[in-house]
């Protein structure tokens, strides 16, 4: 590996810059003549617009215009979309209503943009946003997705009769009644899955220039993936065509998600850039990002598990109510179906599985992806299955996982994923050894000697990474294909770049990717640049989110890797009158096995740039590229132990050791590694223990718009944790990785609530455990 | 934020002669709710009139078991000061535990006791330790001051200049945490004075802002013990429901918070 290849503890290179407050995100980006926008917003959840009145706002000092959704609609820009297509049971496809960039006729949601002013600085923006005069004709207002299934209930869209977007199933019904008639046993639980907001610590942003000489706009944005922003505003929204808008997302601080979409903010400041001839920039205040970045989660689902008189699972049924707020945001559709019912079957050889989902418009923001994106909410419905069973059955939670793993590889489950590899016992076993789960009745006893109840609970996860075989999620119903695309370009003197269609905001990419390259041919890190996010510059991309840039995006760089590598030998083997199979590349040098003959890396390189000794026939230059569409999924599982302690007089929960021991395949970089199941562990457990997005159910008003009342994990609410890794390679990318980048926001949240639950001997708990739940169903429980 | 203009008063007089000519002043000390909440263009002051630069206004002095903490002491001052912990430990744990060490190192006692938020720390210890608050046109004792939520008796304009206090001989502050904001969901000061006389001030809790639970003291009063709270009933009809917790939930924590500062003091 060397020290700075592949598997080493690599410090981050990109850390300098973010440390030492050189980051560049978009609202540092300053173009001359450059203007502010800033949004008129509903304060209604629901509503028609009479008239918007902006005659004041435009007379006010420094206010260059004021724009409305009549004339975003009256220019042509196009309605927002859903992406990936889904076809309800009866066979009708999805119910997408029209989701406006600047709402023309009825706002659904409160913040729901009506029209942007455009002015000298933020401040005149904002006074003249305050002076525009919206006449709302307010509805009634629904936001409990079950509520607004019933007949009665406000309606959201025309074209979505009850709210209803669509009502999908996967797996054999008849199969999995039949097999739970005949069960032994059968655990029947109720799962809420609790709404969250993503909170990136920078909040989203975009500047949109429109240069009239040549037509041409850029947008400065961030985004997770700006090949798709361009793809999608150009193909559906109209802004502009792809050769005619160039996406630069340069730093970005955080996305978890939320930044994948292309939102209504960024399309209105490139067309407002144009109707204003000015450059228009909008940065999001942390109100508005409570408000307007799409949520994650809010399922609620019925569950019934099914075993034989040896415990076997013989059947798992589920019915899933999803909420996916006021208009469908661009994957909302797949987060509850394929990212979620196919990993209903987690580590268990269940032979029959029937998921039914219905996904529901309410008076809510937009929920789409969210950190795990739909694999949280299969686990924590399975895995809290499973605790309840083992309760029910009075087996251990271990014994009962035991006897239901899948051990045989390749396994078919019955809802479409074929798991490739793992080892779920060794992860188990790792787990408890590291959590010394036998010690744990002595530290109960101790721990109710002081007053205080202790409890341990387990999660075994897997998820769906690498996303994606682009023919497989076509047939799914994906708009897009889920390959990556690299280039890798040697200069002349033997320094390289990679432009990457991977875009890192948080995951360390500048130095991971950078670590591959340095590990092929032995030349330091630093001589390695990796470029990402900038259409100009980097040939084609479909970004990072569902950990998909290892598995997708470096194995993407592996096979442009391989084109140089196989050039660089040729060029070589002339130059020393060598057999090209005879090169051998190690340490920057490229060298003739077994001989003392080698060439520098740098002077083969300049070699292939001056041309003047090149086998014959071959192109000067050195630089390839290629695009790698993965054959599979990569299924990254683990086990997570967590114990607590419950203070019985206030519900107070303290967690008090937290164990994740995964297995991610091959691992570039352990301590970025690390770094990324520490931050989804935080995530997993502030979904679990804190966060929580509620809206007023009467009138649709968001009561956790800000920190007061919106609970983020903060360092003293967490253990330090105890991780570690036990990998069995990939099989099928050629970098044997899987990705960790979602693992610990999936595998968390129902470890610690099996532990809080065991802890206070009442199973009913939802999350956020709060210590007022948690003292309530502690005390129910007595 | 709105436009405001900006003025650095050296002594009390000027700022209140400054606020006297100002058409929607506001006295600006840590500026840890005010100027956020200016942010949010929430409030609309015309001119803010910074009290952090008036000597008179600052420091902390203690004689015998005699207390006087100027008013733009900041909680960091507060709370690290041994000649305060020296008398009465349990106002500088108080301190110590407000927001974060940025807020601790700006907020100020005379902003956080004007501003009256009913999760506050302050006002409890005001109420607990029969504090006086001094203005600069009079002193005002603490059972007179906090009037609702978010309102003092404070008139238009008048400035606390400091707050003062004997110290009783025994004082804790237990405080349950909200897990959103880290205010009090429910904080209780206790103390004891050698006469015998206790008072337990709950924030946090109350529909209508701090008070003084009659009950507890009572309790307390006969038998000064953790186990003298376990009796005593808290009525939440009183209390406050949120969405961060019930008023029986809060009834609940002020019996816990009790004992514990009890045990504690
Ligand atoms: C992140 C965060 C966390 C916090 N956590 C807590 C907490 O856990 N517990 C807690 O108790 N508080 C908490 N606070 C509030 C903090 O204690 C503030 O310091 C306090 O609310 C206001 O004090 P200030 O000095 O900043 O006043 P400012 O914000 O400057 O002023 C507040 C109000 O008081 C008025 N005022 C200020 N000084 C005087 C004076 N001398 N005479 C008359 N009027 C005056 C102002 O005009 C204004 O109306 C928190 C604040 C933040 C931002």
């Amino acid at each position: 590996m060397g020290v700075e290849g592949i598997g080493a503890r690599v410090a981050r290179k990109e850390d300098k810059r973010f440390l030492t407050g050189k980051g560049r995100y978009t609202d540092d980006m300053s173009v001359p003549g450059m203007k502010y926008a800033i949004f008129v917003r509903s304060p209604h959840a629901h509503a028609k617009i009479k008239s918007i009145d902006a005659t004041a706002a435009k007379a006010m000092p420094g206010v260059i215009d004021v724009l409305d959704g009549k004339q975003l609609t009256a220019d042509g820009i196009g309605n927002l979309i859903c992406g990936w297509m889904i076809h309800s049971k009866d066979g009708s496809p999805m119910k997408m209503g029209a989701w406006r960039p600047l709402a023309d006729e009825t706002v659904r949601y409160v913040g729901d943009a009506v029209a942007v002013v455009v002015a000298d600085g933020v401040n005149e923006a904002r006074d003249a946003a305050e002076a525009v005069i919206v006449d709302y004709d307010p509805l009634p207002v629904v936001t409990d997705p079950v509520k607004a299934l019933a007949d009665g209930q406000p309606q959201l869209h025309p074209e979505a009769p009850n709210n209803l977007i669509f009502d999908w199933e996967l797996g054999d019904a008849a199969a999995t009644d039949a097999a739970i008639a005949a069960a032994a046993h059968v655990t029947e639980v109720k799962i809420l899955n609790n709404r969250l907001s993503p909170n990136a610590m920078e909040p989203r942003a975009a500047l949109g220039i429109y240069d009239s000489g040549d037509d041409h706009y850029t947008c400065y944005t961030t985004s997770q993936n700006p090949h798709l922003a361009r793809l999608v505003m150009s193909a559906f929204y109209n802004v502009a065509p792809e050769n005619k808008l160039r996406v630069i997302a340069p730093d970005v601080g955080g996305g978890f998600g939320s930044k994948i979409y292309i939102y209504p903010e960024e399309i209105v400041c490139l067309w407002a850039s144009k109707r204003t001839g000015v450059p228009v920039k909008w940065t999001c205040d942390r109100t508005e990002a409570f408000l307007t970045d799409a949520h994650g989660r809010d399922h609620v689902s019925t569950v019934k598990m099914a075993f034989d008189s040896s415990n076997k699972i013989t059947a798992l049924k589920v019915d899933t109510i999803a909420n996916l707020g006021a208009y469908m945001s661009l994957f909302s559709s797949c987060v509850p179906t394929y990212l979620y019912a196919t990993l209903l079957s987690g580590q268990y050889d269940i032979p029959a599985i029937h998921a039914n989902v219905r996904t529901v418009y309410t008076n809510t923001a937009p929920v789409d992806a969210y950190r795990g994106a739909g694999r949280p909410e299969a686990t924590y419905l399975l895995e809290r299955t499973m605790e309840t069973a083992a309760r029910e059955l009075g087996l251990s939670p271990a014994e009962l996982r035991r006897i239901n793993f899948i051990r045989t590889f390749p396994h078919q489950t019955p809802v479409i994923m074929n798991y490739d590899a793992g080892d779920y016992e060794a992860s188990l076993n790792a787990a408890m050894a590291a959590a010394d789960w036998d010690g744990f009745a002595a530290r109960k006893a101790e721990a109710e000697r002081r007053g205080m109840k202790r409890g341990i609970g387990m999660s075994c996860y897997i998820e769906a990474c690498g996303l994606a075989p682009s023919s497989a999620v076509g047939s799914l119903g994906a708009g897009v294909g889920l390959w990556e695309s690299a280039e890798v370009r040697v200069n002349a003197v033997g320094t390289i770049e990679v432009m990457t269609g991977s875009h890192s905001h948080g995951q360390g990419h500048e130095t991971t990717f950078a670590q591959l390259v340095a590990d092929r041919f032995g030349v330091p890190i630093d001589s390695v640049n990796i470029v990402h996010g900038d259409t100009d510059k980097v040939q084609m991309g479909m970004g990072t989110y569902g950990s998909r840039s290892g598995a997708v995006g470096m194995s993407a760089v592996a096979k442009a890797l391989d084109k140089v590598e196989a050039k660089a030998k040729k060029i070589a083997a002339h130059l020393m009158e060598a057999d090209e199979s005879d090169i051998v590349i190690e340490n920057g040098e490229l060298k003739v096995a077994g001989t003392d003959k080698s060439v520098p890396w740098f002077q083969m390189a300049l070699a292939a740039y001056t041309a003047h000794n090149l086998p014959a026939g071959m192109e000067p230059g050195l630089k390839e590229g290629a695009f790698y569409d993965p054959s599979n999924f990569t299924f990254p599982a683990g086990c997570y132990i967590c114990e607590v302690e419950v203070d019985p007089d206030t519900g107070k929960t303290e967690i008090v050791q937290f164990v994740a021991a995964d297995d991610f395949g091959n691992i570039i970089n352990p301590m970025i590694v690390e770094g990324q199941v520490h931050g989804g562990l935080a995530q997993g457990i502030g979904q679990a223990l804190l966060e929580g997005v509620h809206y007023d159910p009467d009138n649709g008003q968001l009561l956790t718009a800000s920190y007061q009342d919106y609970a983020m994990p903060r360092a003293d609410d967490l253990p330090s944790f105890k991780v570690s890794t036990s990998n069995t390679p990939c099989p099928n990318n050629p970098l044997g990785v899987k990705g960790c980048g979602e693992a610990g926001a999936i595998g968390s949240p129902p470890a610690l609530i099996n532990a809080i639950t065991d802890a206070i001997g009442n199973n009913a708990l939802t999350m956020p455990a709060t210590p007022e739940k948690v003292w309530a169903a502690a005390h129910a429980a007595n | 934020m709105y436009q405001t203009n900006y003025h650095r008063p050296s002594s009390v007089q000027e700022a209140a002669k400054l606020m006297s000519g100002a058409t929607e002043g506001k006295y600006l000390a840590g500026g840890m709710t005010l100027i956020a909440t200016m942010k949010q263009r929430l409030a609309a002051a015309s001119d803010l009139v910074d009290l952090r630069h008036i000597a008179e206004m600052k420091g902390i002095t203690v004689n015998g078991r005699s207390v006087r903490i100027g008013a733009a002491t900041t909680h960091h001052e507060v709370a690290s000061s041994a000649e305060l912990g020296a008398v009465c430990p349990a106002i500088c744990a108080l301190a110590s535990h407000i927001g974060d060490p940025h807020v601790r190192h700006m907020g100020t006692i005379g902003g956080s006791i004007a501003n009256n938020d009913p999760a506050a720390d302050y006002p409890a210890a005001m109420l607990a330790l029969d504090a006086k608050i001094i203005t600069n046109s009079r002193e005002i004792a603490a059972a007179d001051f906090f009037t609702g939520l978010f309102e003092t008796a404070l008139d238009d304009g008048e400035i606390i200049t400091a707050i003062t206090f004997d110290a009783p001989a025994k004082v804790a502050y237990q405080k349950f945490p909200n897990p959103a904001s880290r205010y009090a969901m429910a904080g209780v000061f206790v103390a004891r004075r050698d006469n015998g006389d206790v008072r337990v001030a709950v924030t946090g809790a109350g529909s209508n802002g701090v008070f003084r639970h009659q009950g507890m003291e009572a309790a307390l009063a006969g038998n000064w013990s953790p186990d003298a709270v376990g009796n005593v009933s808290v009525d939440a009809s009183d209390l406050l429901t949120d969405l961060h917790a019930s008023a029986a939930y809060r009834a609940n924590l002020i019996k816990v918070m009790t004992k514990r500062a009890v045990a504690a003091a």
